[in-house]
């Protein structure tokens, strides 16, 4: 699986594509959060990095689905998934393989963006007079839904044949799931409805964790999530004619 | 015998790809595999890999059953398949590396060298796989199936495109393998079959048409070329 894994993150590594919704994600928080007056940090006045992990997650929905486009689509399209499926590896093991890499280049993606946080901690009056356990807690929010919104992104490259249906289809569900459910949750006036499609919106778990308290309910609900769209990948993995 | 197929089906859909085949192959023989397009041997021979699954019957691979020893049998077939695919963006001998490496292999960087004196890719193997001529493709392909010294090989059309040198090396290559492993082939060309093979299995349409030693096809159709043989069985 190791060999799996190790090529996928070279071949990501080695397309332009990697580094252009890299570049063009570090750019957007970029500007947004230092440049652009109405949304800077600076204007802002107080130190802080909240309105960073309130853009990242729809920068995300992007992001992630451009990433993870070509794992399955890409293959089925060149033959090359034979290459991986006469080996003695089991679906699951590549799907994981495949997973691993894309959320490895979602970290390298967020990495540079820890210059935001030593800029504010500088920055802030008197030096260091930023939350730093908000910030830690937000960044374990982002990770995990980084890795939801991967998992999304593998199960449509399983689906799709074609990678701009499979990028299509993953930003959709990926907005479906982070933004659609909390508002279809307004839409009702039974409280039980709303109790229930609140507690399967992605938004509602990351907004929890990015209060800095990492509670048990929130890591089963995103560890829930990943086991059942890798699931699904390998139910149709199995089920292929190709 | 290490290879026993014992009535396989598959259908895509309503279309019934392969209907009712079973053979033997055993080790030292090499095996030709021929039909018409569409006949259903890619298929078989997938099917065979555990790449994909048959609808009815079972194949028993070095006495181990494909359906519940799907990955223990991966290890134990080199598969080339059809039009040879390949990660294109990789070097030549990264990519055995990592062939050799999914396959848990110890001593991978002596075991690329190997094979790659074997299927001649010496001058070949600091380029990327998407600058090779066809050729040279197919013995990467070749390559990626004879890595982990496998007991049976399964070759889909492997000297398709070649040139007449290519081909005779190629040829002479797969007669070596053959000496101690089970090899099955297929091919369109009768003269191939005339050179290398011991065995044929003709399928038509999915179904089986003939099952034999080459020579008692021969004997059976006395003063006919193979050619001939093959065009009456499948017409």
């Amino acid at each position: 699986m190791y060999a799996v894994f190790k090529r996928e993150l070279f071949s990501l590594l080695n397309s332009l594509m990697a580094y252009i919704t890299i570049g063009v994600f570090l750019l957007a928080t970029g500007l947004l959060l230092w440049f652009f007056p109405d949304s800077s940090i600076p204007d802002y006045g107080y130190a802080e990095l909240g309105s960073f992990f309130n853009l990242v997650p729809f920068l995300f929905i992007f992001l992630i689905p451009a990433i993870s486009m070509r794992a399955f689509a890409e293959e089925r399209r060149e033959g090359t998934y034979m290459l991986l499926a006469i080996r003695p590896l089991t679906e699951l093991q590549i799907i994981l393989a495949k997973y691993l890499a894309c959320l490895s280049l979602v970290v390298v993606a967020l990495l540079p963006t820890l210059v935001y946080y030593f800029s504010v901690y500088k920055l802030g009056s008197p030096a260091g007079n930023i939350d730093s356990a908000v910030v830690a807690g937000s960044y374990v929010g982002l990770l995990l839904l980084g890795s939801a919104f991967v998992s999304v992104g593998i199960l449509a490259s399983s689906l799709a044949k074609n990678q701009v249906v499979a990028f299509a289809l993953a930003a959709f569900i990926c907005f479906l799931v982070y933004m659609g459910l909390d508002a279809a949750a307004k839409i009702f006036s039974m409280q039980w409805i709303e109790g229930l499609l609140n507690g399967l919106s992605v938004n509602e778990h990351y907004q929890s964790i990015s209060r800095g308290v990492i509670d048990t309910r929130d890591l089963v609900y995103f560890f829930s999530f990943n086991v059942f769209f890798l699931a699904w990948t390998s139910f149709v993995l199995k089920g292929r004619k190709w | 015998m290490s290879i026993k197929v014992n009535a396989l089906s598959k259908s895509y859909g309503k279309q019934k790809a392969i209907d009712n085949i079973s053979f033997e192959a055993s080790p030292g023989r090499i095996l030709g595999f021929l039909g018409p397009n569409g006949a259903g041997k890619s298929t078989t021979m997938k099917i065979l890999s555990a790449y994909l699954s048959a609808d009815a019957g079972e194949a028993v691979i070095c006495g181990l059953g494909i359906r519940d020893n799907a990955l223990e049998i991966k290890k134990r077939i080199g598969y080339l398949p059809e039009h040879t695919p390949l990660y294109v963006d990789m070097y030549v001998k990264e990519f055995l590396a990592f062939v050799a490496e999914s396959y848990g292999l110890k001593g991978i960087d002596l075991k690329v060298k190997e094979v790659i004196t074997k299927v001649g890719l010496e001058a070949e193997q600091f380029k990327k796989i998407s600058m090779l001529s066809k050729g040279y493709k197919q013995r990467v392909g070749l390559a990626q199936a004879i890595i982990h010294d496998p007991q049976v090989l399964i070759l889909d059309e492997p000297t398709s495109g070649l040139d007449p040198n290519q081909l005779l090396e190629i040829r002479s290559l797969i007669r070596n393998l053959g000496q101690n492993k089970t090899v099955i082939l297929s091919t369109h060309i009768m003269q191939e079959v005339e050179a290398i093979c011991d065995d044929v299995v003709i399928i038509s349409k999915g179904k089986l048409v003939a099952v034999s030693s080459l020579q008692e096809l021969r004997e059976k159709h006395r003063n006919s070329s193979l050619e001939e043989i093959f065009r009456k069985l499948t017409a």
